[in-house]
């Protein structure tokens, strides 16, 4: 009796087994289709997540929906994948004499994937689109330095637009199109390349819902099939006249729950491509895809802000506190300790995807961002000391590791001071909620701030972040001097002494500390054994179009 | 039996209003989903005022409340931030965790009770020794856990099954997912019906049935097992809702994208929509499944009558 009920057991613990292997064995069939393309047909089947915004261009400001776009629209700009610089791509020549008024001309036969012609129309509706207040874009202050932007865009909340396009934008003929911005800006025609910036076909205007559900646009790939929350299907655009034709058939986007998750697909086989890889990846990423991994710097950069609005952190004398804070933080052992590797320790308030002729150049911080115990307690010491003897570090919990870092940030600075309380970790739940705090400047303390580049130009990681009355200037820093200096780079014609003219504001940064460089995020990527050629551009997104499958 | 089913679903209404209130209540605690929408980019004013003009945030609380209530009597949700309509996403995600609710069930009935029934006959034998010793160790191991093993070891190691369910999710997918999802359940489960079992097995009506001749298999079946699955299948009852709305971790493991999973991402965004959605229909499969229940006692035990 007893052998017969234990028989029992382990019968429906046999029969349940059975059954898993059998319906996975035959689930593997159902799947063929979506699976064998990554084998026979040359496609890429690629890792994704479902976009945060409907797909605009000029409504999308995260990686997931960049990387879609990226694929299906070419703008008037490229930036090289290897050297960040910015390339013609549809621009056939952006002209200027007064670095003020731009006679922009683009290359003719360009068409959209439904067969439209790509025009100079299809630009200008497209900026006006993204510029007007009503259709609610968030990358609409994109378009702020062109002339007239106020009008359809008041800053003003409440305020309503008093035009429906922008009067500094007009066609000329079919492949011309002047723009004349608010003041002399040299570097200008470098941002043209964000995707914010891309043209858009007249199926967008006159049908929109049904341009959402499928979007239509002029790149090296077009869009097959997109189920929202699953997936998407890019097949090569036959009609595209770009110079970098896709070298594989196509790329299938498929939607993940978990980075995790993705990570066992890809090490199964299911997967070819999955950028951003998981933490817990990372320890063991090597030798699980054998050297099928990409680690390089990304255009984002993280740093501890100051509130310099509070009397604490803003005075003459807290700015030594400051200087000694950022040369009491170990960056080296952080990023290698907690990051594994995935951040690089800053070394100016850029990027290094930028390279010299963007205006990256790593002796900028010097020794700002060098770890240095005494000096650092020195500094601190002769600017009176942490504020009330107690500081923290605010950063939000939800995404990103951000507690393990600003933990050992703190016990990294408590080591320097000497007291165990002295610095500790704010954590605020929600990202929204932080940055809720941030813009209404209620922070007292030290609080986390990131930056993505929009563009690979310097101007990108000083003006908005440092200029007095800037749309991200969190920490409300003002300096005339700095200001001054961008003004004149942003008029200067001759690209190198620009760049020459920003890395001096730079410098002024590194005097005044209105925030702590602190390390460059790290784009990362691996990789089945069935692709190869894989890289990733400046915005650390893969470069689809030139990866080949075996 | 009408009248008391009548008057079940007449007290669902005040249970319902005070759910999906204290749950808007609580998403709208959250703080301003649209400053979050700017990534690490302060948000321009006029924009952001815009977006929440039309999202109602500007409105004081219990003003959005009611709108929002307003709309979803006419089976308006509204909209996820993506701007897909939020009955869209329930149509997706609520057959997926359905089909995976069903697996787990099946299989916690299937294996809980049996192995229950079998150590709660053979008390004090091997047989419950190791049923005691197997369902302390599920319990004792976290859903990630035996998710994360399983699925390396069956789908990546040995490649038996897929690592990932597929988009559509059919049900022979489900199977290992549904097996992690059952694993703590089943344990309960086995140590009830034991519990339940042991303590009828002394039951006069069951010395009665034995000593009137009947077969062993008809006692032990009809008499003894019917009698015993009533706390079961209150735990079942129960259970349903609970697989539905906390399968977010198995979900995420395995790429299922079921309610958890978008619940997650609701309360990640702080789309209150989507979050008041979802969470308003799992509040009426709760309530549903418990008058379910409370129904199924009156058939499992005669002398329980409902008027």
């Amino acid at each position: 009796m007893r052998g017969s009920t234990r028989a029992k057991w382990v019968v429906s613990a046999a029969v349940i087994a059975m059954a898993a292997t059998a319906c996975g064995g035959s689930s593997d069939d159902d799947k063929g289709d979506e699976g064998k393309g990554g084998d026979s047909k040359g496609i890429v089947r690629a890792y994704w997540s479902d976009p945060q915004n409907p797909l605009e261009p000029s409504n999308t400001n995260e990686v997931q929906g960049g990387k879609i776009l990226d694929m299906i629209f070419r703008g008037l700009k490229e930036y090289d994948p290897k050297t960040g610089a910015a390339k013609d791509a549809m621009a056939q020549s952006i002209d200027t004499k007064d670095q003020q008024n731009f006679t922009i001309k683009i290359k003719s036969g360009w068409k959209f994937s439904d067969g439209t012609p790509v025009t100079a129309k299809s630009f200008v509706d497209a900026w006006n689109y993204g510029a007007y207040l009503d259709n609610k874009q968030l990358n609409a202050y994109f378009f702020s330095d062109i002339d007239g932007y106020a009008d359809v865009h008041p800053d003003k909340e409440g305020a309503k637009p008093t035009a429906k396009t922008m009067k500094g934008v007009k066609v000329v003929d079919d492949t011309t199109f002047t723009v004349k911005l608010t003041q002399k800006f040299s570097t200008w025609p470098s941002r043209l390349g964000y995707k914010a910036y891309s043209p858009l076909p007249e199926a967008f205007f006159k049908d929109h819902a049904a341009w959402l559900k499928k979007p239509i646009g002029n790149g090296p790939y077009k869009l097959e099939s997109y189920v929202k929350g699953q997936g998407a299907k890019l097949r090569v655009n036959a009609g595209y006249s770009g110079t970098d034709k896709p070298k594989n058939g196509g790329v299938d986007l498929k939607v993940y729950t978990d980075g995790n998750t993705a990570y066992s697909d890809l090490q199964a086989g299911n997967l070819d491509l999955l950028d951003g890889l998981p933490a817990a990846a990372l320890t063991n990423v090597k030798t699980d895809l054998s050297g099928r991994y990409i680690n390089q710097p990304a255009g984002i950069i993280q740093t501890i802000s100051f509130p310099l609005y509070n009397k604490k952190w803003g005075t003459e004398k807290a700015k030594k506190v400051r200087q000694g804070l950022s040369m009491a933080i170990d960056r080296k052992s952080i990023t290698e300790k907690i990051f594994q590797g995935s951040r690089t320790p800053a070394k100016d308030f850029t990027s290094p995807v930028l390279g010299a002729p963007g205006g990256y150049s790593d002796g900028i911080c010097g020794e700002l961002c060098e770890f240095n115990p005494t000096k650092a307690k020195q500094l601190i010491q002769e600017g009176g000391g942490i504020p009330g003897g107690k500081m923290t570090i605010s950063v939000n919990g939800d995404t990103g590791s951000h507690k393990d870092w600003a933990d050992a940030a703190c016990n990294s600075i408590n080591k320097v001071v000497g007291n165990d309380k002295a610095c500790t970790t704010n954590l605020v739940g929600t990202f929204a909620d932080f940055r809720n705090q941030i813009t209404k400047h209620e922070m007292t303390g030290p609080f986390r701030a990131g930056w993505q580049m929009d563009y690979p130009l310097i101007d990108n990681f000083l003006g908005p972040i440092y200029k007095t009355g800037a749309s991200s200037n969190d920490s409300l820093y003002s300096s005339k001097k700095f200001d001054k200096l961008l003004n004149q780079a942003n008029a200067e014609a001759d690209t190198t002494k620009a760049i020459q003219l920003y890395q001096d504001a730079e410098k002024l940064l590194v005097q005044d500390v209105p925030a702590i460089p602190l390390w460059y995020q790290n784009g990362d990527a691996g990789y089945s054994d069935k692709i190869s050629n894989v890289t990733l551009n400046a915005f650390s997104v893969p470069v689809f179009s030139d990866i080949t499958v075996k | 039996m009408g009248r008391y089913v009548m008057r079940r679903l007449l007290q669902m209404i005040p249970v319902f209003l005070g759910t999906t209130f204290l749950i808007f209540v609580m998403v709208y605690a959250l703080g301003d989903p649209v400053a979050a929408m700017f990534g690490d980019r302060a948000p321009d004013p006029s924009t952001a005022a815009k977006i929440r003009h039309d999202l109602n945030l500007d409105r004081p609380l219990l003003t959005q409340y009611v709108l929002y209530m307003g709309k979803i009597v006419t089976g308006d949700f509204g909209e996820a931030f993506n701007g897909q309509k939020v009955t869209e996403l329930m149509g997706s995600a609520f057959p997926v965790t359905f089909r995976l609710t069903i697996v787990a069930i099946l299989i916690e009935i299937v294996v809980g009770i049996s192995l229950g029934l079998i150590s709660g006959l053979r008390r004090g034998k091997i047989v419950d020794n190791a049923s005691l010793f197997f369902t302390l160790v599920v319990i004792s191991i976290p859903t990630f856990v035996s998710g994360y093993l399983l699925q390396y070891f069956l789908g990546v190691k040995w490649g038996v099954v897929e690592p990932t369910v597929s988009s559509g999710a059919p049900f022979g997918e489900l199977i290992v997912p549904g097996l992690v999802l059952a694993g703590v359940s089943l344990a309960y489960i086995t140590r009830l019906t034991r519990t339940s079992i042991a303590e009828n097995m002394r039951a006069d009506y069951l010395r009665t049935a034995v000593a009137k001749g009947l077969p062993r298999r008809r006692v032990v079946t009809v008499h003894l097992l019917r009698n015993s699955l009533i706390p079961v299948v209150t735990f079942l009852g129960t259970d349903v809702g609970g697989l539905m709305a906390g399968a977010l971790v198995t979900e995420r493991i395995f790429n299922i994208q079921g309610v958890g999973y978008q619940l997650w991402q609701g309360v990640l965004r702080q789309n209150s929509p989507t979050v008041v959605g979802f969470v308003t229909i799992l509040v009426i499969v709760f309530l549903v499944a418990n008058l379910l229940v409370d129904l199924l006692y009156a058939v499992l035990d005669p002398r329980i009558r409902y008027a």
